[in-house]
């Protein structure tokens, strides 16, 4: 007894107190800023390095990356020569509309995050008490373990009323990890169908938003998520949990 | 013997592999296994030619340091039947399988052929749902169906026990759910860079031992040496990795035995282990750090200071609660006599890894196999014998305690900048590389052959948990179902690295 008090007292409080307003610490590569500059002639080196086809560049020669397919490993800055890719360390990047997602030149570190997307019951439902069924198609464990933490002793979304069930009967929507492999589809399909209604979808991580490091695999079948409306996008690889807590909380927060 | 002998991670050409009639084959592959010191590294397919298709086997000798290669032709247009070695030898059941799988080998006498992963254009075209499961007749006997989609946050899978009242008589596990095509988007891939972060995207609890393995092969292939610094901070990566998972499962398991203050205490000891790696390199599982040649962000003197007072810090809280845990009669007696796989069966089915250390078998590839530094600053031997649940925990404890001391004496040596990134040299033609990491899991393998202009032909991977899902199955027999989340949570193996 004694020593279980010492080691809860070694701990101390571990819980981070306000989660809507944190720093991330070391090289933490946030929301991608472009500067408006033109790119060195017929310079293509960030497009040809991107692993997730993430850099777009347009017919007036400007770039935009699309967070949706982005992994944040940072290769595009490295290889620039113009120095005009840079990483921001802001982590709020989770937003409701798939086009947010994409950063163009000029545009600062930040997420526009449409609150008039958001459907009205949402807020009226959901906004004390959020139940999620997670369901991994294919997603290779990063997202999920991130997806756990949230729940831990650091980041307590449950303080929130934020939690994961077991049952999809239990819960009020699902959220989505992993570029959604053929062999999974069918029972994920079935899990969000077993969601009783008002229910969200929230698709967390780039494989889940876009297919990411596998879109160009044959073995994958996103046409439900393609086709059923998302109410939001967590973008990462994996997303900080701190990105999904607050993205979560934007959606739900009671708006006037 | 007619075999090619190799190391870890040399490249060789694959002219040089011997190809031998089945039965010669058969022969050289059964005399192998023969010696308790080979394990079946891995056992595929190369690319076949005009219905030709070469098969080789890859065989590691932990006493020896060598891998030993050796194939067979196989007649695809007229897919002739033989001899499955399964019967003889049950290490080699799932590869077997994948190979029916892949290109509708017709093994003879194979006890349990039937599909892996369920990939696209299989040799028997069976959807997941076709699945058909073993079942137990009788009054008594009652089936529990489990997945794919399990009631915490975690991989799909389907469990179908065979049960006598709450005894479990008989586990099948299904897996494939999380099939993406990994080994076909590595040959897709057009850069280094893409191959890295498929590499990561493996299993993401894994991403420095795959990045590794990945960035090894293609260093074997081009000739390339990275320096000293580079190497052992791969090796602190490794193992920080390892004690990252290594406490989030003894966390995961006090869960599972409503062990409240474990539960608490090791969750969130393992939070400043892996924002060290966001420290490092941007990301807390380690993603973008290795490339093959190079690290991208070198740990500086102030990195390996913070490093060193943190493992410190860390050490000290970690020990009291390691030893408040071992301690606990209410924690030990869930744990203990509990789904063992015992050394005889554990040899039989060919694990690696945690289940083959905790049954008195010595399989570590950072010992028998060394690569990184692991053959200038050897790594201790942790060897446990009774192969229960208790066991795997006691290895996590152990493990731990020796991987923090190991990453202290590595901080501690002299140490030089990395020097200048390598070139990228072409690969030579024709040329295959078997490399092997000791992940926390275990034992990693990956496999990339050229072709006849030296670019990426084939790659191949796999995950240990290729051959340690049948030991969980094992270690259910005779259990209570009830004790099936521990059993689970003490092989905590992997649903991704398996389907690929």
């Amino acid at each position: 007894m004694i020593e279980s008090i010492k080691i809860l007292r070694r701990q101390g409080k571990q819980t981070i107190p306000d989660v809507t307003n944190v720093t991330l610490p070391g090289v933490f590569r946030g929301i991608p800023i472009i500067q408006d500059k033109p790119c060195a002639d017929g310079c293509s080196a960030c497009i040809e390095q991107c692993p997730t086809d993430a850099i777009l560049l347009d017919v007036n020669g400007r770039i935009s990356i699309d967070m949706g397919k982005c992994v944040f490993c940072g290769e595009c800055a490295e290889v620039c020569p113009s120095d005009k890719i840079s990483f921001s360390k802001n982590h709020l990047n989770a937003t409701t509309t798939r086009k947010n997602l994409v950063i163009a030149q000029g545009m600062p570190a930040e997420v526009k995050f449409d609150a008039d997307a958001i459907r009205k019951e949402i807020q009226t439902v959901f906004h004390k008490s959020l139940k999620l069924r997670q369901v991994s198609a294919a997603g290779c464990n990063a997202c999920e373990l991130e997806l756990n933490a949230c729940g831990n002793a650091n980041f307590d979304m449950g303080r929130f009323g934020i939690e994961f069930v077991a049952s999809p009967r239990h819960a009020d929507g699902i959220v989505i990890t992993g570029p959604i492999s053929t062999n999974m589809s069918a029972a994920m399909q079935i899990c969000h169908e077993a969601v009783p209604h008002p229910k969200i979808i929230v698709l967390t991580g780039a494989c889940a938003i876009s297919g990411g490091i596998f879109e160009k695999s044959e073995v994958l079948q996103r046409q439900y998520v393609e086709e059923v409306g998302v109410d939001l996008y967590v973008p990462g690889c994996p997303p900080h949990p701190l990105t999904f807590i607050n993205g979560i909380l934007q959606l739900i927060r009671k708006r006037n | 013997m007619n075999t090619l002998v190799t190391k870890n991670g040399e490249s060789f050409l694959v002219s040089e592999i011997p190809f031998v009639p089945y039965q010669e084959f058969t022969g050289t592959v059964l005399a192998l296994l023969h010696d308790y010191n080979n394990h079946v590294v891995h056992y595929i397919s190369l690319k076949s030619t005009s219905g030709i298709l070469p098969i080789v086997i890859c065989i590691a000798n932990d006493a020896t340091a060598e891998i030993h290669v050796v194939g067979f032709e196989y007649d695809t247009t007229t897919l002739r039947s033989i001899e499955s070695i399964t019967l003889h030898n049950a290490a080699l059941h799932i590869f077997e399988r994948d190979l029916w799988e892949r290109h509708g080998i017709a093994y003879q006498n194979h006890p349990w052929l039937k599909p892996v992963r369920f990939p696209k254009n299989s040799s028997h075209g069976q959807t997941i749902d076709d699945y058909a499961f073993f079942r137990i007749e009788g009054g008594e006997i009652h089936e529990v169906g489990v997945g794919p989609i399990h009631a915490g946050v975690i991989e799909p899978g389907h469990f179908r026990f065979q049960c006598v009242g709450e005894e479990v008589v008989h586990l099948e596990i299904k897996l494939g759910y999380q099939h993406r095509g990994v080994e076909g988007e590595f040959v897709k891939a057009r850069n280094d860079v893409q191959r890295s972060v498929i590499a990561e995207s493996i299993a993401g609890d894994t991403s420095i031992g795959n990045a590794w393995a990945h960035a090894m092969c293609m260093e074997g292939l081009r000739g390339i040496t990275p320096d000293h610094s580079t190497q052992a901070d791969r090796t602190i990566a490794l193992e920080l990795e390892r004690i990252a998972i290594h406490m989030g499962d003894l966390s995961a398991l006090n869960t599972d035995v409503a062990y409240q203050l474990g539960s608490a205490v090791f969750g969130t000891l393992r939070t400043p282990l892996i924002n060290y790696f966001q420290h490092w390199c941007g990301n807390r599982f380690g993603k973008g750090l290795i490339r093959p040649g190079y690290n991208r962000f070198e740990l500086t003197t102030a990195l390996q200071n913070r490093l060193s007072e943190m493992l410190d810090d860390i050490n000290k809280q970690y020990t009291a609660m390691a030893e408040k845990m071992f301690n606990s009669p209410s924690v030990v007696n869930r744990f203990e006599g509990v789904g063992a796989v015992p050394e005889n069966v554990a040899r039989k089915i060919g694990v690696v890894g945690m289940p083959a250390r905790t049954a008195g078998i010595l399989r570590d590839v950072r010992i028998s196999h060394p690569f990184g530094v692991y053959g200038k600053a050897p790594y201790p031997a942790i060897l446990l014998h009774t192969g229960d649940v208790l066991a795997r925990a006691k290895l996590r404890r152990l493990e731990i305690d020796a991987s923090m001391d190991y990453m202290q004496g590595l901080l501690a040596d002299p140490r030089s900048a990395y020097e200048a990134r390598p070139t990228v040299k072409k690969m030579p033609p024709r040329s295959m590389v078997i490399s092997m990491v000791e992940a926390w899991r275990g034992e990693l393998a990956h496999i990339v052959l050229t072709d006849e202009v030296g670019e990426i032909e084939m790659v191949r991977v796999k995950d240990p948990s290729m051959h340690n899902w049948f030991a969980l199955a094992q270690a259910l027999r005779n259990t209570p179902i009830s004790d099936f989340p521990i059993n689970n949570k003490s092989f905590d193996l992997s649903y991704c690295g398996h389907d690929l």
